[in-house]
């Protein structure tokens, strides 16, 4: 049987040391009422047979497309040093770092990935990382209502529309006031958003670029908040974050960011790993695992995990979370990742990113009809407005294998015709000409 | 050893694209830029493979050590698994693809594993409908927490709390409360839930009750059958917490015996890595009237046999991923379940329970075994009488890691004194379990002859034992805040 070594005699032996007859004997408590009523279950199969099955279904799915696919996740560059680091068996057949002395390795990796973010975010303290970007914004708001004991929530309709679902989702038992400020084409409106801020509000949530792909300054928005006592939530895109103004900057209390694009695959949306980073002020509502450094018994530096009166383990219901896991793997991920591009290779990377979506937009907006939906400064993805609706264009162009980007209507009524395009440091000058000559074509 | 920061070379570069950029100025306003660099290493390839081989070479895992850590089920992780989620058909996927219209048919192969994947997991244990979305243990008992008040809204019952009993994993009581309701706690008698107990918490505000089965104490919850009874009484619903699923594979579905509601952890009962502390994955099963609450979206098959993406589902709770949930995870649990098939995973569940009851019968006359009788996968032991000599069961943790074992679980669970929880797995050869046996009474012998050289334990790894209470109160959590309380 796989992966079970005893031998029949061994069997025997533990059943004689237990004093049972058979293993059933061991289940005797489970009584034939509770028995399964069926347990049909195909039977097992070869490694081989196992192989081959998957083969076939992973040529089911078609990856020679060519995409402009983005919303809040993209196809960058893995180094191959990630794969082979991450797969010694130290690391991924371990599991949370209770005994910190048979731990060390993951242990300062995440005390290294803390700093590496602190850094990359500008705020200070950071913690393992969470399921992903959209649980991180939800953890995020919680964190605000305990820190204010405030309940109104006011987030920017530009939040990628995905996290703001999965909000509406995880708050609708909780009796938070949720105010969406609705963007007007694309564009954060600073003005509603500013007007929504009272002393009730808990928090304000944007994003940074925005779903749209327009790059904000929220300093006047945060300086606002600060003053009607709220806390500010801003969502980032981690690789643009070697070149813009950081949340810290911005004087945000709590950045979350969505860590798939430092090294991880896409993988049909996980796993991923949710960022976290705040102001000393509310480290200590910060969920999830947080390691700091310490010395051991003979005054030699080790890390250990810390703060864990906030956890589960120990508070129970009164946690500041139920997380318990940190998606340890991916933050490790992340980590590598950014040690392998480095200072140069990320700033070099966020610019490639840049010029490919400066060039494809370009070439696009020089299509007649086709208009950047705001004259604002973009990152690497960007908003159009298509003469016809987007969902007509998409499957046209799909069919023969090149994804122009994602249908703005899907989560916008009323932008039908709107069509968000993504570019990476993969995106080739080939396929950007290629994409435009059949977009051109499909409007003509 | 020197942090991945101490050895950065100002100018040192790994890996660069190949192509310098323009000057991202350019594109964006100044006012939009950042000011401070942002700090990141300058580091070569070599090197870093280096610090990270270094750094893997200070922890244990299961590829190099037992493991017997009771409640995280650390079995062997077929290596196969790991290829297959590697596949570039799955991991190139962008997982908006399906989102588009017309767009399922590029993405067929994925669709059928969730949706077999999902059809297994309906008969493993006996519920109507999975979704695979969440992200985690914990996170499926948020998700299940959430469609239990989604129901009893929806059926117009004023139902605030959820019980858990004593004995209950910190995420049972954390994650009913994130989902908005009140907890209260069920004392046990004898180690299990007692129905006299529970009558006198059990009223009309009680929304559920979360069991864990076989429960935190590696016992069997005989009382179940009339446990069900009385939570049908009040309209109350019953939530399995799959912890422990590893322990009945075969022997017992989940749904058959009356439970309304559970999560898996695949990390567990399926043998997926557990990574450091992740990324697991949750999924939450659920009997027929609950269906409708489950979240978007939920796959589904044509008359044709092409697979989709259903989100006509307005009883919905919602989203509680962003898409699939951990996806490679899944792909990982399913290629296991497909190797081992029936036979295989019956035999999960009884050598997982074999093992753990002849460990427990080597060490009974030993070591004080508060509930002792026959145990499913696990059971837990007490180091309280050996605490009158001064060595706790923090100590034998400590003492096991000097004999290269991976120590059990311990403080847990909560109502245990002194609680050593040991979990073997099915995968676990009789020698190394000998040994381990051997090594563990060696130290007893210690603790009789010896109490405090205990106390020195573990000597053999990079560090002894740590300062704990200088890490909350210095709270030096990145590089930075190192340097600033060096200049300090």
């Amino acid at each position: 049987m796989p992966f079970v070594p005893h031998i029949d005699s061994q069997v025997r032996r533990m059943l004689d040391v237990i004093g049972a007859a058979s293993v059933d004997e061991l289940f005797a408590d489970i009584h034939p009422e509770l028995r399964p009523k069926s347990f049909d279950l195909p039977s097992g199969k070869s490694e081989m047979a196992v192989m081959a099955q998957m083969e076939a279904l992973s040529r089911k799915n078609d990856t020679h497309l060519v995409s402009f696919l983005g919303a809040g996740f993209y196809d960058h560059h893995i180094p191959s040093a990630i794969d082979a680091l991450c797969s010694r068996g130290e690391f991924y057949t371990a599991y949370t770092p209770y005994q910190p002395e048979a731990s060390q390795g993951t242990l300062q990796a995440i005390f290294e990935f803390q700093t590496a973010i602190a850094r990359l975010l500008g705020l200070p303290c950071v913690n393992a990382g969470v399921y992903d970007g959209g649980s991180a914004l939800f953890e995020a708001a919680m964190m605000a209502v305990r820190h204010t004991k405030r309940r109104k929530m006011v987030i920017c309709g530009a939040v990628n529309p995905i996290y703001r679902v999965m909000f509406s989702s995880y708050t609708s038992n909780l009796n938070l006031d949720l105010v969406t400020v609705p963007a007007r084409d694309g564009a954060t409106d600073f003005k509603a958003l500013t007007a929504a801020l009272d002393e009730n509000t808990a928090a304000v949530l944007v994003q940074n670029p925005n779903f749209f792909g327009f790059i904000e300054d929220y300093t006047a928005l945060f300086a606002t908040a600060k003053a009607k006592g709220a806390v500010s939530i801003v969502s980032v895109y981690p690789v643009l974050q070697a070149l813009l103004k950081t949340p810290g900057e911005m004087g945000a209390d709590i950045c979350v960011a969505e860590g798939q694009s430092l090294g991880l695959p896409l993988s049909f949306g996980g796993p991923y790993l949710g960022l976290m980073a705040c102001t000393k002020g509310m480290i200590r509502q910060l969920p999830g695992r947080i390691v700091g450094r310490t010395v051991d018994r003979l005054g030699r530096p080790g890390f250990v995990l810390t703060l864990q009166a906030r956890e589960q383990h120990i508070r129970r219901q009164k946690a500041t979370s139920n997380i318990c896991s940190n998606q340890a793997l991916c933050a490790l991920r992340a980590l590598m990742y950014l040690c392998l591009v480095g200072e140069r290779g990320l700033k070099r990377t966020a610019g490639l990113c840049l010029e490919q979506a400066h060039k494809a937009a370009a070439r696009l907006t020089a299509i007649p009809g086709v208009k950047l939906m705001q004259d604002k400064p973009f990152g690497n993805e960007f908003a159009l407005t298509l003469p016809q609706s987007a969902y007509g264009v998409i499957d046209r162009l799909t069919a023969r294998g090149y994804v122009p980007g994602f249908p703005l209507g899907r989560y916008y009524p009323g932008l039908e015709s709107g069509l968000l395009v993504a570019c990476t440091e993969k995106t080739t000058d080939e396929n950007i000409g290629i994409m435009a000559e059949m977009l051109k074509g499909s409007l003509a | 050893m020197k942090t991945i920061f101490e050895k950065s070379v100002p100018g040192r570069a790994a890996c660069l694209p190949d192509r310098p950029e323009q000057y991202a100025g350019a594109y964006i306003p100044a006012s939009l830029m950042r000011e401070s660099f942002a700090g990141l290493p300058e580091v070569s390839e070599l090197d870093v493979v280096r610090h990270f081989t270094e750094l893997s070479r200070k922890n244990f895992g299961v590829d190099g050590n037992f493991y017997p850590l009771g409640s995280c089920t650390m079995k062997y992780n077929p290596k196969f698994t790991e290829a297959v989620a590697a596949m570039p058909g799955f991991t190139r996927l962008h997982p908006v693809l399906p989102q588009l219209k017309g767009a399922g048919r590029l993405c067929q192969g994925a669709l059928e594993v969730m949706y077999e994947m999902e059809r297994h997991l309906c008969e493993i244990t006996g519920m109507s409908a999975f979704t695979l979305h969440p992200m985690a243990g914990a996170h499926g008992e948020l998700t299940g927490a959430m469609i239990i008040a989604a129901y009893h809204k929806d059926k117009g019952h004023k139902k605030t709390k959820i019980l858990c009993p004593d004995s209950a994993h910190g995420t049972n009581p954390a994650s009913a409360s994130i989902a908005g309701f009140e907890v209260v706690n069920v004392p046990s008698k004898d180690g299990i839930v007692d129905p006299a107990e529970l009558a006198k918490v059990l009223d009309d505000e009680v929304a559920a009750l979360m069991m864990t089965m076989p429960n935190t104490l590696g016992l069997f919850e005989s009382h179940l059958p009339e446990i069900v009874a009385m939570l049908r009484e009040k309209d109350a619903l019953l939530y399995y917490d799959g912890a422990n699923l590893n322990a009945i594979l075969g022997k017992m579905r989940v749904g058959d015996a009356g439970f309304d509601v559970m999560h898996i952890n695949l990390h567990k009962t399926f043998a997926t890595p557990h990574g450091g502390g992740g990324p697991g994955a949750g999924p939450v099963g659920v009997c027929e009237k609950l269906a409708p609450y489950l979240p978007v979206s939920r796959v589904a098959k044509m008359e044709d046999g092409q697979f989709f993406l259903d989100y006509d589902y307005p009883k919905s709770i919602g989203y509680v991923s962003p898409f699939y949930g951990n996806f490679g995870v899944t792909l990982k649990a399913y290629a296991y379940i497909l190797r081992l098939g029936r036979e295989g995973l019956i035999r999960v569940s009884e050598n997982a329970v074999l093992a753990a009851n002849y460990i427990r019968k080597r060490l009974e006359d030993r070591l004080h075994i508060p509930f002792n009788r026959t145990c499913m996968h696990e059971f837990v032991a007490s180091a309280s009488e050996l605490a009158k000599k001064g060595v706790h069961a923090l100590d034998l943790a400590k003492a096991l890691l000097d004999k290269g074992h991976h120590s059990p679980t311990v403080y847990f669970p909560l109502i245990v004194k002194e609680a050593v929880m040991i979990e073997p797995t099915e995968t676990e050869s009789l020698e190394t379990i000998d040994q381990f046996i051997d090594d563990l009474l060696a130290i007893l012998d210690q603790a009789e002859a010896d109490p405090a050289s205990l106390h020195d334990a573990p000597l053999t790894t990079p560090v002894s034992r740590l300062d704990e209470t200088k890490a909350a109160r210095d709270m030096v959590l990145t590089q930075d805040m190192l340097e600033d309380s060096r200049g300090l």
